[in-house]
């Protein structure tokens, strides 16, 4: 059924889509293609494997569900490689973050240029764990609309020139850890560093959803849990 | 997909056969999004979910034959199936799955 393939390419967070005949005759033959053009297997009727290329590779791809093509029903899946998200700071609220976000289907890499605490022994579970500064790790790494960013170290030095790289390449959510006072200190200093007050203000702070927890397990789960708002879109991306 | 393909590459290393349930259809309310699916093995693990737990134990039982003769099925679910009194949705919905070996 072209398991190995897809398994391959979701691994590789690759983009494809997958068609599967659903209706009696065909019941089960199916095809994969990825947005460049590249397909394997068939869905027995040539008029039919067309349509599926053509369908593909088109700028936007096709919604998840059932769909005639030629007058036959075929399950259309597409899959879309998974949301990313950095997390600038290796502190104890990120090692629960990680939990939540890999549970919640997002790829979570952990960002640190302090090598005590962004150690594989923290970061077991980390997809991936840097040891750089955010700012220039940031800079060069693709950035896209399905990229999500997490600031707490605590620690402006680090936090606010990697948050001038994400706000200024228009990721899909920017939240920062922090009081109100340190907030505000945070964003005078972004101004200062010539940032527009639109992109400023796309900052979620306080971060995450109000479940008035203070442990760190708890601002972790609350921190997921505006991700997951945000991914959904029950809050305007880039605004509390 | 993704949430269920460590217990596949696990079960598939094992040199277990393994079934793959995926939902293709649904109307009304329903537990799980299209494309939701649930991996059988044929020493009866089961990974992720169809449904919130009503239309399982039969998707389960369905799939032991597709492990068998590899053949695919299409079954639907609901209210408005026969069925219905034994595992009809508790939500009302109703729901198409298909099930399939997987082979290669």
């Amino acid at each position: 059924m072209g398991f190995e393939s897809l398994r391959r390419s979701l691994l590789a967070g690759e983009r494809v889509v997958m068609f599967t005949r659903a209706d009696g005759a065909g019941l089960g033959a199916r095809m994969l293609v990825w947005p460049d053009g590249r397909a394997e297997g068939a869905l027995g009727e040539a008029n039919l494997d067309q349509e599926a290329l053509t369908l593909a590779t088109a700028e936007t791809l096709p919604a998840t569900g059932l769909r005639a093509i030629e007058g036959v029903e075929v399950f259309v899946e597409t899959f879309e490689p998974l949301p990313q998200l950095f997390i600038v700071g290796a502190v104890h609220v990120a090692v629960h973050l990680v939990h939540f976000a890999r549970r919640l289907g997002f790829r979570a890499v952990v960002v640190d240029a302090r090598s005590a605490f962004a150690t594989a022994e923290r970061f077991p579970h980390a997809d991936e764990l840097v040891v750089e500064w955010p700012a220039d790790y940031l800079a060069r790494v693709p950035l896209h609309a399905n990229t999500y960013c997490v600031f707490l170290t605590h620690d402006e030095k680090l936090d606010n020139p990697a948050l001038q790289v994400v706000l200024e390449a228009g990721v899909r959510y920017v939240g920062a850890l922090g009081s109100s006072r340190t907030h505000a200190k945070r964003v005078a200093a972004l101004r200062e560093a010539g940032l527009a007050d639109e992109l400023i203000d796309g900052i979620h702070a306080p971060i995450g959803l109000d479940l008035g927890g203070r442990k760190p397990e708890e601002i972790a789960m609350a921190i997921a849990a505006e991700l997951v708002a945000v991914r959904n879109g029950r809050q305007a991306a880039g605004k509390r | 997909m993704l949430d269920i393909l460590p217990d596949v590459d696990r079960w598939r290393a094992d040199g277990q056969r393994v079934a793959v349930a995926t939902v293709i259809r649904t109307v009304g309310s329903s537990p799980r999004p299209l494309g939701s699916k649930m991996a059988v093995s044929d020493a009866g693990s089961i990974a992720g979910s169809v449904s919130g737990g009503c239309i399982e134990g039969a998707v389960i039982e369905e799939a032991q034959s597709v492990l068998e003769d590899g053949l695919p099925k299409r079954l639907s679910y609901g209210i408005s199936d026969e069925q219905a009194w034994s595992v009809g949705l508790t939500c009302g919905g109703e729901v198409e799955v298909l099930v399939e070996r997987i082979d290669g």
